[in-house]
């Protein structure tokens, strides 16, 4: 069993203070949103309902907290027991990634206050992707609360209660892959009903497949970089080769999801549309070329063990993933002519106060709990 | 232990495959009208644009203008059907006109100029009611209306991205916002009245009746030579009211017939329909495919219920080596 402990570490640090700020006004800019409405503070229209939120804060937010995902999937299911030490980080990245996604949805939807509707058995409508995707995410929160309680148990309670934990977890952990399986693939087929008003080079019945692939392939990416991250901030060994191994794991899943993804818009005669030279095009382009870079970079040998260029891999994964999101979600998105959506500065605080809360719940959990592996002689 | 290895992971890939939905090449069977459908039938060359229906639908519907300005109100007097610009959360029908060169000959695609009438289409099978997660939008089993419940609806928003004609529109300017759409006037039908739209049309533009019988007159007028005459129902096809006027040349086809799985709400037009802002679109609907993945991937649950074992025991084995260690 590998060992974890608190960095320890001063809290209030500058960045901190900076972030604390960052939160305070998204605070003040929903106090906004909630007393005058989504207008508000939105540009969000009939045309375009969704916008920042939907799309970055809940889709590629729970994407990049698939990190926990992806390890999980690694580590307990596949049994590869040796990549263990990555496993607490990016499993508390996932918690907060989809607590804050939840929060974000509770912001977004314009009748929060029966919300709980989506969980009453006589409202259920089992066509809708929409509900197939709230119910995965609620449980998934709070089976993610659940696979990182024995880091407060070990903190907190008695050993025994943390045996005791230890012994059921496979439970939670087992849940903890179905449900992002069923609830990140959902994801894609959520735009299907959208039919023609999504670009062909996004629409098509595969986006289920596309959609989880890509999620395991941000979450690796996911781990690569915050293991670097946490290397440098808190001058860590770094774990590059444990990373580099697991990368022949990522780019096998790369690759099926190439397949897929250019498989599907070849049959389909869509892929010409990439080269129509409209802003369509280009991100399509840019798409694609943040999925090819990871790709050349963990099958050479050599660049997979340069821990520079594995990082660049890593980020490059992560942001490829997020465009193929905003792409099918809104670049690719269009309701008619005249219809014009790009968010609002309030919509990009809010987000920007989220993404640093948080980084913050990150920090101090990672400084005050058993979340890093001890490090080891080197 | 490795044979047991591989032969899990075959199941966990047949799991995940499944789970994910792979049969997405075929669309679910086409819905059905239902029985007694109601609908409306909008005859483009009848529409002389005096947007007496827009004034009715606000009347009937108790919705304020959208320009009802502090300064309109003044001394208790109140603009009453000031529509927006396109149908929004105040607007629920819109006339809107094509023009076309010096717009001098009414339905004439060159030259000339037409009206449209704008609302829910009422669609036989609605994107908005298999989108909706909270089953707010449902579609009437007997009348076909789709309608709103404001008791269950979350305010997702998801019915607007997944109508094809764009028409929930959301109260994004209000703290406790709803959806809005023509319900149809359901209200009135349940009073045994019709819908204000249809029911103040001067000419028989909006006509109310039953989907069946309303398809089966716009064939009839399809059919009838131009230039003849021709006795147009007025307001709804039992009102036994009639205006004579002559046969324009129509498109012979019906907008609504085929759209999307076809709709309760009927076009016919001389103007190409495509001119008229509305969409050429598929004939079996977008719900029906999205479904169709669906519940191809989540059958009786088998396809999770298989994934989640398979999970657990890899799980379960896995943490027990942990603590073995
Ligand atoms: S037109 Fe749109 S809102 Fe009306 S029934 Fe069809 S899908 Fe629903
Ligand atoms: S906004 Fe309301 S009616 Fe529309 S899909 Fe969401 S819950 Fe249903
Ligand atoms: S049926 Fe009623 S709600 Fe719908 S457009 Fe006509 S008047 Fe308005």
């Amino acid at each position: 069993m590998s060992n974890y402990k608190p960095i320890g570490g001063k809290l209030l640090t500058k960045p901190f203070i900076v972030m604390m700020a960052l939160a305070g006004i998204a605070g003040i800019l929903l106090l906004q949103r909630f007393l005058f409405g989504l207008g508000a503070v939105t540009n969000l229209s009939d045309g375009y309902p969704w916008g920042l939120w939907i799309v970055y804060d809940v889709l590629t937010g729970t994407t990049i907290a698939c990190g926990g995902y992806a390890m999980a999937l690694l580590v307990y299911v596949l049994n590869k027991g040796k990549y263990h030490p990555l496993v607490r980080a990016a499993l508390m990245t996932s918690m907060f990634g989809y607590t804050l996604a939840g929060i974000s949805i509770f912001i977004d939807v314009g009748r929060y206050w029966q919300i709980y509707n989506i969980l009453l058995p006589k409202y259920v409508n089992l066509n809708s992707i929409m509900f197939e995707v709230a119910f995965c995410v609620t449980t998934y929160i709070l089976v993610l609360w659940m696979e990182f309680t024995p880091v407060f148990l070990e903190k907190w309670a008695t050993p025994k209660a943390k045996a005791k934990m230890e012994k059921i977890i496979f439970i939670f952990i087992a849940f903890g892959v179905l449900l992002p399986t069923m609830h990140q693939s959902s994801l894609g087929t959520l735009m299907v009903i959208a039919g023609d008003k999504l670009a062909a080079l996004w629409q098509t019945g595969w986006l289920p497949i596309t959609f989880l692939l890509s999620a395991l392939v941000i979450g690796f990416g996911m781990v690569i970089f915050e293991s670097y991250y946490s290397s440098v901030a808190f001058k860590r060994p770094l774990e590059t080769h444990l990373l580099s191994k697991m990368s022949k794991f990522i780019g096998g899943v790369l690759v099926l999801y190439i397949i897929f993804r250019y498989g599907d818009l070849i049959w389909r005669g869509a892929l010409k549309d990439a080269f129509a030279g409209d802003v369509n095009g280009w991100m399509f382009i840019i798409e694609t070329i943040l999925f090819i870079i990871p790709l050349i970079i963990l099958f050479k040998e050599k660049l997979r063990n340069n821990a520079q260029y594995l990082f660049w891999a890593g980020v490059s994964m992560v942001l490829a993933g997020a465009i193929l999101r905003f792409n099918t979600y809104l670049v690719g998105f269009s309701p008619g002519p005249g219809w014009h959506y790009f968010p609002s500065v309030s919509e990009i605080l809010i987000t920007l106060g989220i993404i640093s809360a948080e980084i913050m719940a990150y920090l101090v959990f990672v400084k005050k709990l058993p979340v890093l592996p001890v490090i080891e002689h080197n | 232990m490795n044979i047991d290895r591989k032969q899990f992971f075959k199941v966990l890939a047949a799991g995940t495959v499944a789970t994910s939905g792979v049969s997405t090449l075929f669309a679910r069977e086409r819905k059905l009208l239902p029985k007694n459908a109601v609908g409306i039938l909008y005859d483009a060359t009848l529409c002389i644009g005096c947007k007496s229906c827009e004034v009715e639908c606000k009347k009937v519907n108790g919705m304020s203008g959208v320009f009802d300005t502090k300064l309109e109100q003044s001394h208790n007097v109140s603009g009453i059907w000031d529509g927006g610009n396109d149908l929004d959360s105040k607007t629920l029908n819109k006339i809107k006109m094509y023009r076309n060169g010096t717009s001098s000959t009414k339905d004439k695609e060159t030259n000339g100029y037409a009206f449209i009438k704008r609302a829910c289409m009422h669609c036989i099978d609605p994107n908005c009611v298999s989108a909706c997660p909270v089953t707010a939008l449902t579609k009437d089993p007997i009348t076909g209306i789709v309608q709103y419940d404001k008791g269950a609806c979350i305010g997702c928003r998801y019915c607007q991205v997944a109508c094809p004609f764009n028409i929930p529109k959301f109260e994004f300017d209000k703290a406790l916002p709803e959806i809005v759409k023509c319900e149809m006037c359901k209200h009135q039908l349940d009073k045994g009245g019709i819908p204000g739209c249809c029911d103040v049309c001067p000419t028989g533009a909006s006509l109310f009746g039953p989907v069946e019988k309303l398809m089966k007159e716009a064939r009839r007028r399809i059919k009838a030579q131009p230039g003849t005459k021709y006795r147009y129902p007025v307001s709804s096809l039992e009102s036994g009211e009639t205006q004579t006027h002559t046969v324009q040349k129509y498109i012979s086809y019906i907008y609504g017939e085929k759209e999307t799985g076809g709709t309760q709400y009927l076009i016919l037009s001389a103007v190409p329909y495509e001119k008229l802002g509305l969409l050429k679109l598929p004939e079996k609907s977008a719900a029906s495919t999205s479904e169709k993945i669906q519940h191809t991937a989540y059958k009786g649950m088998i396809a999770p219920v298989v994934l989640l074992g398979g999970l657990l025991y890899a799980a379960h084995r896995s943490t027990k080596q942990d603590s073995t260690e």
